[in-house]
């Protein structure tokens, strides 16, 4: 039997629930599908104060804008629908969607698609990687942010972008030892101040390190670290060995295009943007017409800009359903500028140059 | 060398501190030395005395003639990067950013630790704060020796050497 819906929403993270609540105010009937048992995406395991500007709900703790949010999307309930557990299966050109739900599964057609998947970890190839102890950090911070459990008591991380460095912290937070942060790069991937506050409660931070093994008979129990020239060749005579019971990951994300690439949308590999990304218009809007994109599934950034992207593309996917928000032209405008102003600094640069990459395919 | 170790250097320390006259009262001291995309401290004083403007990958400057030392701003930031600091005759007073467990207590001796994450000397726990606002960022009154003014970032309990 097919449902037949007029939007729908393909994860519930903070791209996807912003976009819910455009378009319920648009007054679009929307259908939010969510793999997790709940919504909220990564934002429910983020203990630490966001950056960003208030607009974004900066210095407001991850856990508690996932809060604002999903309050936000069931007070909208006479719109939005919501389906947690689950799983969006298969994408289709024709807007037909299979979902997995609980052991059944179940077919919806949809006037218009918004694809939110988000994002996932990249993992690292090195010696003895599938000993038990070595963890993504989106693992990390599900068992100790979500279930209140430790990964070990001591731990070396790799990786010092952002993720890197606030779950080094939230580590030290639950009383696990981070013995060392490595990263392969010359320098500090994610905000200097993140590091700062390793560095002041004693984690050293090797730049131009990289895991070269993990040592352990059952589980890991030892860690070699080795130095990276400037050509990103390991370093002979210059291995250290690390006492711990636990390695985390945290190498950088890949926008989840699977659904998109198997719906045959135009695509394309973005170096910057983290993976294959969906080509779009200025609209947010794929190959595939009424089929939008919001969030990380466009090229990894914060969530501040995912939840910008949601509202926007929220409001756009709804006037082409012929059903303008009151205020249309006054939001679009504001989203865009706050989006420009979030990537303009120096740590917007890789989105702008990956956008413009993006952009130059598809106007070619 | 901030970028590959996490240790601002001493002259970057320096540059973030007002005018010894101006540390009779307690000043922001605020080391952001990086422009990210980041305004609470600007949105957070009531006094306007952080300067970030319309473009928020800008980093902070304080007018320190605007500064009361209020703190706000030290559990406001997200990257924990900004304490309070003054001096009295022989000590140096800071108001810090503290999310760890155990939490101090007044009175307590903790050791004065320096941004690289050695111990530099004894922190005597002035006061504790934690109101709803703070947001479980505990704001930790500490005085220490003067001659650790430019050196002090946080604390450490002695049970966890």
């Amino acid at each position: 039997m097919m449902t037949e819906k007029e939007l729908i929403i393909i994860g519930g993270g903070p791209a996807g629930l912003c976009a819910a609540n455009s378009a319920a105010e648009s007054g679009v009937k929307v259908l939010i599908l969510e793999r997790s048992p709940r919504l909220g995406g990564q934002l429910i395991k983020q203990t630490h104060k966001f950056f960003g500007s208030e607009k974004t709900y900066a210095k407001t703790r991850g856990f508690d804008i996932a809060k604002l949010l999903i309050d936000d999307v069931l007070n909208l309930s006479d719109n939005i629908e919501i389906l947690c557990d689950a799983t969006v299966v298969g994408l289709y050109p024709n807007h037909e969607i299979t979902v997995y739900q609980k052991g059944i599964y179940q077919k919806y057609k949809a006037k218009s698609i918004i694809v939110a998947t988000g994002a996932s970890e990249k993992f690292l190839a090195f010696e003895n990687n599938d000993l038990p102890g070595i963890y993504g950090a989106g693992a990390v911070q599900t068992l100790m942010n979500l279930y209140g459990v430790i990964p070990g008591q001591s731990i070396v991380m790799v990786g010092s972008g952002n993720i890197g460095l606030i779950v080094s912290y939230q580590l030290i937070q639950a009383g696990v030892k981070v013995k060392a942060l490595v990263e392969a790069a010359p320098k500090i991937g994610g905000y200097l101040v993140h590091a700062s506050k390793l560095r002041r409660l004693g984690v050293p931070i090797y730049t131009s390190t990289t895991i070269k093994r993990a040592i352990g008979k059952e589980s890991v129990e030892q860690v070699e670290t080795i130095s990276l020239n400037e050509k990103w060749e390991m370093v002979p005579g210059t291995e250290q060995i690390i006492d711990v019971d636990a390695i985390c990951i945290s190498v950088g994300l890949s926008p989840l295009h699977q659904l998109l690439s198997m719906a045959n949308v135009e695509m394309k590999y973005v170096n910057e943007l983290g993976g294959m990304v969906p080509i779009v218009t200025e609209e947010h809007e794929t190959s595939y017409k009424n089929l939008f994109v919001a969030g990380d599934v466009i090229g990894i950034e914060e969530a501040s800009s995912a939840i910008i992207e949601g509202y926007l593309v929220g409001l756009i996917a709804s006037k082409r359903l012929g059903k303008s928000h009151p205020n249309y032209e006054t939001l679009i405008q504001a989203y865009h500028d706050q989006l420009t102003n979030l990537r303009s600094g120096p740590f917007g640069a890789k989105t702008r140059i990956g956008l413009a990459k993006l952009r130059g395919e598809n106007h070619a | 060398m901030l970028d590959k170790t996490g240790i601002a250097l001493p002259e970057q320390v320096l540059s973030r501190f007002p005018k010894k006259e101006f540390l009779a009262k307690a000043k922001a001291i605020i080391e952001c030395y990086q422009d990210i995309p980041c305004n609470p401290c600007q949105t957070s004083c009531p006094f306007g005395a952080i300067l970030i403007g319309d473009d928020i990958n800008v980093q902070p400057k304080l007018i320190v003639e605007k500064c009361t030392g209020c703190g706000i701003c030290v559990t406001s930031c997200p990257g924990l990067a900004i304490m309070l600091a003054k001096t009295e005759v022989d000590k140096a007073v800071f108001k810090i950013p503290y999310e760890l467990l155990p939490v101090p207590k007044k009175n307590e001796v903790w050791r004065a630790v320096n941004r690289a994450g050695e111990v530099i000397g004894d922190a005597l726990i002035d006061s504790v704060q934690s109101i709803p606002k703070q947001d479980k960022t505990y704001l930790v009154t500490v005085k220490t020796d003067l001659n650790l003014l430019y050196d002090f970032i946080t604390i450490r309990s002695k049970d966890h050497e």
